[in-house]
């Protein structure tokens, strides 16, 4: 039985320890938040953050998630929105929206780690995160706005 | 004729609305569309096309609006029903919209070909001044005043000289006991009142989108339902020979296999056929499928290998075809002598490749489907199940959620398709769901082609003469197995449109046999067709010793309209007409000059390795000029720092939802430029997943997109698609201006840049 928490709530898995988290998210608890985008790691739309930083759940086992806490995109926003949302909602940034989940989830990791990213920065943490309407240039001043606002 | 059909009764909205609430439907039957024509197959009802917008005035004030466009990202399902509210003088914030199912009752719902505004502002517009007016009706009537003396002022009718005023909620009752008016009646705001249009919103989905909260076709969920992984033929019309029963349902969750048929030919919107993996959730299903062990008889299209195929193509490029297009006489003008130059060009397969794989969750319940599909065309859905499984048509109920991408992959509903046979094989709902892999390896591909370019130059070193000729697997080859040619519609994207003010001019086509499914692509045949003529224009530019832009310039010529009809008769100009959409070279030369102005042009001080290339292209009606920024440094290495991009797509409803469709275009055809390339080994796909079919990350991308929107109140065009076409060639313009290398060969990752 492998025990974890996701957004704040204890949960137990019997399942396949194999299984990635992300299906585990979606299929079991429902929380689909979190996209499919390319199960390799190489799109970014399953970012999610387990114990604060921003990872892959589509290439994270369970049995990699045991014991660690994990947030999805369903909580970021939970109490307010987080300063990263604000943003992107400001600068307008989704076309189709379904990667922005990911994107979201990765920015608002950056920042925790860099409250004032630069450009530099912001390229390598976020070319892991695809994007195929092409939101780069918004998604990068998004950042920016909200590296402000934390000022 | 009236066009209004009162619908009160129907029942569009009912369980929605409260009683006494205004409904109104409009009905118009629209200009063919290029779509309809090339996916004849797909759509029986295409001749009969009735699009309706249903609207519904609640007791409380809400606005209900359907969207009948799918949402992929383009703000269809924002802009449309903002043209509405804005001629109702309704708040948009108590604009409720829904997203409507799939019902030939509402037109094409094809969401694709760049048409949404361009078909559906007037309707819009016209059914918000209907029941702007029944509503300043019953004001009138109750108030004792005459109507022409009455107005609204967002969500209220005001009579003026006593001052009175009525919320919309209250007077939809009264309203909805009146006659629809006549059409003539109808009053426009004028465009100095106008609220939305113009001015835009942002998606009306936009909270839900960076919340988690937005359900996409990829999140439907419904009781019951298991989940299905299918392994297809690796060979387009492959069978399946044999494979492991057991071993899957040795995986935990894995519930069973079953085969789905391979389509009979032509393959159109049907399954490809292979084993599907039940399961009770996506994982499971995936897992078992690796063990099935697959044997496959792959059958004809396994002699497909992109080298030799590519080979082909060149070839039959360099020989003469039949005209498209035929003005003057431009052998005659070759033997006449002058510089000749000539130019080939090569355009690989692509892969739509949106973020969101194909998914489709169907419930069949006693020769009912009921469909949750991540769709364009919710009318395909319902018409490829209804053929597959043998029940009508409305027995088929298709639901759209909102979509992760589309780019036209959306529009083929294989995927649906697949979903009802296995839910009605295993007699649950099942979620279909595609793997990155299987987006990759299955697409409609975006064709391959070819093209061959010669012109004389003059004294002047304009060209007296310019032949053009192109050789591609055409998309009708999804729909007739015995099509290779192309078709108008392939054709009139950049080909038979041909603006330059040259006196010969002929552009021909060859067909090619297709061994993959070909399907359309984001802007489709202009692709290729401007990657090659605005690219040949800039070698021309460089023969002649001119500056790309005044050169360009000088081909468009003086403004005039463009008769293209006279030499190419079948020419549909994307289904509009030329009286109200004609082909205006002053359009292009205004592009231009505010892409000139605003890159600085001719003005930048542009260092080693440093250049600038310029583009401009008409498609969907829009005009667009790009001007592209490269640097490249000695190891060949490509940072694109700027664009700058002018467009005239008439009237523009949204314009901030405009920009980000032409900041999203340069994305795009920075991806296929750079990287995009599907081929073929023995039939089977090469590429599968983002590692080998890469498209454009943050740090590839163009760092800044500057978009320009010429002020215009022509009819509304395109703004999905037109951004792409002139971006590859720009890019490449831009190349050469920075390393006097000249790419004529897609993707750029085949070409060494560096010194």
């Amino acid at each position: 039985m492998i025990q974890l928490k996701v957004n704040g709530v204890p949960r137990s898995f019997d399942g396949e320890p194999d299984m990635p988290l992300l299906w585990y998210l979606r299929d079991i608890l429902a929380l689909t938040g979190t996209k499919f985008g390319c199960g390799m790691a190489l799109c970014g739309a399953c970012t999610v953050h387990q114990n604060g930083k921003a990872i892959r759940s589509c290439i994270t086992t369970m049995q990699r998630a045991a014991g660690s806490e994990i947030r999805t995109i369903e909580d970021l926003g939970a109490n307010g929105l987080h300063p990263v949302q604000r943003s992107w909602m400001e600068v307008n940034v989704p076309q189709c929206g379904y990667c922005q989940s990911g994107q979201i989830m990765q920015a608002a990791a950056l920042l925790s780690q860099k409250p004032k990213p630069t450009d530099e920065d912001i390229d390598n943490i976020m070319s892991g995160n695809i994007c195929r309407c092409g939101t780069y240039q918004r998604i990068r001043a998004a950042i920016k706005a909200a590296a402000g606002e934390r000022a | 004729m009236n066009p209004l059909i009162d619908v009160s009764r129907r029942g569009f909205l009912q369980g929605i609305l409260s009683t006494g609430a205004l409904v109104l439907s409009v009905r118009l039957v629209p200009e063919s569309l290029w779509a309809a024509e090339v996916a004849a197959g797909a759509s029986a009802d295409a001749s009969a096309l009735h699009p309706s917008v249903y609207l519904g005035v609640d007791t409380d004030g809400t606005v209900y609006i359907i969207a009948h466009r799918s949402e992929m990202g383009t703000t269809s399902r924002t802009s449309l029903p903002l043209v509405l509210a804005d001629e109702l003088d309704a708040d948009w914030s108590r604009v409720k919209v829904q997203q409507a199912i799939g019902d030939a009752g509402y037109g094409s719902q094809d969401t694709d070909g760049s048409h949404s505004i361009r078909e559906f502002y007037e309707p819009m517009r016209q059914a918000g001044a209907t029941a702007r007016l029944m509503l300043i009706r019953a004001a009138a009537q109750q108030w004792g005043v005459p109507e022409a003396e009455c107005t609204t002022d967002l969500h209220v009718v005001v009579h003026k000289a006593t001052g009175k005023k009525a919320a919309y909620g209250d007077l939809a009752p009264a309203a909805a006991e009146l006659p629809v008016p006549k059409k003539e009646e109808l009053k426009f705001k004028p465009q100095s009142a106008w609220r939305y249009v113009g001015k835009g919103q942002s998606s009306y989905d936009l909270a839900d989108l960076c919340t988690g909260k937005a359900q996409f076709g990829m999140d439907a969920r419904i009781d019951g339902m298991v989940y299905a992984s299918i392994e297809r033929p690796p060979v387009l019309g492959g069978k399946v020979k044999s494979f492991d029963e057991k071993a899957p349902l040795q995986v935990k969750g894995v519930r069973q296999t079953l085969t789905i048929d391979t389509f009979t030919p032509p393959h159109h919107f049907q399954p490809l056929g292979g084993i599907a993996v039940i399961a009770d959730n996506t994982w499971s299903a995936m897992k078992g499928r690796k063990k099935l062990n697959p044997v496959w008889d792959n059958g004809p299209h396994a002699v497909y290998n992109s080298v030799q195929f590519k080979k082909g193509l060149r070839e039959t490029a360099r020989k003469p075809a039949k005209a498209a297009r035929n003005q003057g006489d431009v052998e005659a003008a070759f033997a006449k002598g002058g510089k000749v130059i000539e130019a080939e060009y090569y355009v690989p397969h692509l892969a739509h490749a949106s973020m969101e794989p194909p998914v489709a969750l169907a419930d069949y319940r006693e020769g009912k489907v009921t469909v949750w599909a991540s769709t364009q065309n919710p009318q395909a859905v319902q018409e490829i199940i209804s053929e597959k499984l043998g029940i009508p048509k409305d027995a088929v109920t298709c639901h759209v959620p909102l979509l992760g991408g589309g780019f036209g992959r959306k529009s083929k509903p294989d995927y649906a398709a697949e979903a009802a046979i296995l839910s009605k094989a295993v007699g649950r709902p099942v979620k279909v769901v595609w793997s990155r892999e299987d987006d990759i390896s299955f697409d409609y591909y975006h064709t391959v082609s070819a093209m061959y370019m010669k012109a004389a130059l003059g004294a002047d070193g304009l060209p007296t003469a310019w032949l053009q000729r192109s050789v591609f697997p055409s998309i009708g080859s999804t729909f007739n197995v015995d099509a290779t040619a192309a078709g108008a519609g392939e054709l009139q994207q950049g080909w038979t449109d041909l603006p330059f003010n040259i006196p010969n001019i002929r552009a021909e086509n060859s067909g090619a046999a297709a061994h993959l499914r070909i399907g359309w692509l984001r802007s489709v045949a202009n692709i290729y067709h401007a990657f090659a003529a605005q690219s040949f224009a800039d070698e021309c530019a460089h023969a002649a010793g001119r500056d790309s832009l005044e050169y360009l310039m000088a081909l468009i010529g003086p403004p005039r309209i463009v008769d293209v009809k006279k030499s190419a008769p079948d020419y549909p100009n994307y289904g509009g007409s030329l009286e109200a959409y004609p082909i205006d070279t002053a359009r292009y030369r205004r592009v231009m000059e505010l892409v000139a102005e605003k890159s600085g042009w001719g003005k930048q001080k542009l260092g080693k390795g440093q250049g600038m290339g310029i583009a401009v292209h008409r498609s969907f009606l829009t005009y667009v000029a790009t001007v592209v920024q490269v640097e490249v440094n000695d190891q060949g290495e490509l940072r694109i720092p700027r664009v700058d991009t002018a467009l005239d797509a008439g009237l523009v409803v949204n314009p901030e939802a405009t920009r980000s469709q032409f900041e999203g275009a340069a994305v795009f055809g920075t991806s296929l430029a750079r990287f995009g390339e599907i081929t073929a080994t023995n039939g089977i796909v090469d590429q599968s997943n983002f590692d080998t079919y890469p498209v454009a990350r943050m740090n590839e991308a163009p760092y800044q997109t500057n978009v320009y929107i010429v002020e215009s109140n022509a009819p509304p065009a395109g703004v999905g698609e037109p951004g792409v076409p002139p971006f590859a060639p720009a890019l490449c313009n831009a190349i050469f201006a920075a390393t006097g290398k000249r790419v004529r060969e897609l993707p750029l990752s085949r070409s060494n840049l560096g010194t």
